[in-house]
């Protein structure tokens, strides 16, 4: 009997042992190895289970969110009963029964530039299934600082995209990073996520199995990892693409952490300080001038396919037809307009009244989703 | 000179397509094609951070185009 493996795990990875290029050398890499998964969401949930099931040593699980109800239409490794509870601690207990011979590691908390480098260090390969672009930076400058090779994926409602940055090449250098591709983040807003733009719940299940492969490829050894090489694919065409990569020579030298959150635009964008600017009414100043019967206009710059999850009536505007909609709003009585969040609502209250001069128009704060939480809970949340 | 232009992503929004076809003239490269975009969709003036790949290899901004080159627009995208 091999030394370092007990007969149940021999009898658990023999698929693996048996495969002449994998083989018992290939499993005992997996085992000695250190993974941390950052994100243990839609890419984290493929991700972890075959990681764990695939029988590597030490899983590090980083994820400061809570599992939520519309989280399960894509994060496979979560059940109803877990709604409320955290992402990382659930994870680990869901994963523990699936495999007791892996070590988790479990990191409750958000991954900044002030732990970054004390989490990462400790692990061989790291793989980012983040949904955030500070985050996606953040991952990517503390592995190029520490030396090690990060997996990549990301989604966006239909498309996904795999790379292995970072990674040590035959020749000893490293291969591109993040920031080859993508140097600068795009501005706040442009690029919604997976919450605003929609994501297709089976496309992370493909991509996170995706990127377990590369990790797996990576620590045994076997294959050829996707360093250089920028996987894409479309699951509404069922096309996919590889496009090559490489260290781009004129990319500053990555020394240090950074702020990621100001890298990003995200704290005090120019766009947030104007639209914080609008004049705004309450959930519960709207539900009295219904229950009161007052004289208001109420716009939906949502789109129509938004209209038919949740409604709180008034006329449907999308944001992008709100211009030429201008001469059909009133300037005598208080114009509501609303959309899910409060911020599209604010974009077009910030449009009408610098092109039209309006000056009776009211943001809905916090939008539909306020509207739900506070006023009429059989509407839904999305 | 007659390019194929793909995009993903944003980019699709930008353009309302998944495929454009465009013509520019000879010897024009990476960084014309770009400014062309943006004149036809100012909403590209904004995605500075958009990787370019010619006939599936990344390309830098002074890489010449040419006739009947496949080109991929491809933004970041931050889900997970």
């Amino acid at each position: 009997m091999d030394s370092q493996f007990s007969k149940a795990e021999l009898e658990r990875y023999s698929r693996h042992l048996i495969i002449p290029e994998f083989n018992i050398e290939g499993q005992r890499k997996l085992k000695e190895s250190k993974v941390l998964v950052v994100g243990a969401g839609g890419l984290g949930s493929p991700l972890l289970f075959y990681l764990t099931a695939a029988g590597a040593g030490t899983i590090g699980i980083v994820d400061f969110d809570t599992i939520e109800e519309s989280n399960l239409q894509r994060q496979v490794l979560f059940t109803v009963d877990d709604i409320g509870k955290s992402k990382a601690k659930t994870a680990a207990q869901r994963l523990k029964r699936l495999n007791p011979h892996v070590e988790f590691r479990v990191y409750d908390t958000q991954l900044t530039s002030d732990n970054a480098l004390e989490i990462i260090r400790d692990y061989d390969v790291i793989a980012d299934g983040t949904d955030n672009f500070p985050t996606r930076y953040l991952v990517n400058d503390a592995c190029v600082i520490l030396g090690k090779t990060n997996v990549y994926a990301s989604i966006f409602r239909f498309e996904g995209q795999v790379s292995v940055f970072n990674h040590l090449m035959p020749d000893g250098s490293r291969g591109p990073n993040y920031r080859d591709l993508f140097p600068e983040p795009p501005p706040p807003g442009l690029v919604p996520s997976c919450a605003e733009g929609g994501v297709l719940g089976v496309l992370p299940g493909i991509i996170g199995s995706l990127q377990a492969n590369e990790v797996i490829k990576i620590i045994t050894g076997v294959g050829e990892p996707l360093a250089g090489r920028l996987f894409l694919f479309d699951a509404f065409s069922f096309e996919t693409r590889t496009v090559k990569v490489a260290k781009d020579p004129d990319t500053k030298e990555i020394t240090k952490l950074i702020d990621y959150i100001e890298f990003c635009g995200l704290n005090n964008s120019s766009q947030k300080t104007e639209e914080n600017m609008v004049k705004e009414i309450t959930v519960q100043e709207l539900a009295s001038l219904k229950e009161n019967g007052s004289d208001y206009q109420l716009i939906d710059v949502r789109e129509p396919y938004e209209r038919k999850i949740a409604s709180i009536e008034g006329e449907l505007v999308p944001l992008a037809q709100i211009m030429s909609f201008a001469d059909n709003i009133a300037r005598d009585k208080k114009v509501i307009i609303y959309c899910r969040s409060g911020s599209r609502s604010a974009q077009a209250v910030i449009q009408l009244e610098k092109q039209n001069g309006f000056d009776n128009l009211y943001n809905l704060k916090g939008g539909i989703l306020a509207w739900a939480k506070e006023i009429d809970p059989t509407v839904a949340k999305y | 000179m007659k390019l194929s232009v793909l995009l993903f992503g944003i980019a699709r929004d930008i353009v309302g397509d998944r495929q454009i076809s465009v013509d520019l003239p000879e010897n024009e490269n990476v960084a014309g094609l770009l400014n062309y975009l943006k004149k036809e969709y100012p909403s590209f003036n904004d995605l500075q951070s958009l990787l370019v790949a010619v006939n599936d290899t990344y390309a830098k901004s002074e890489h010449v185009l040419q006739e009947n080159d496949e080109i991929a627009l491809i933004p970041p995208v931050s889900g997970g």
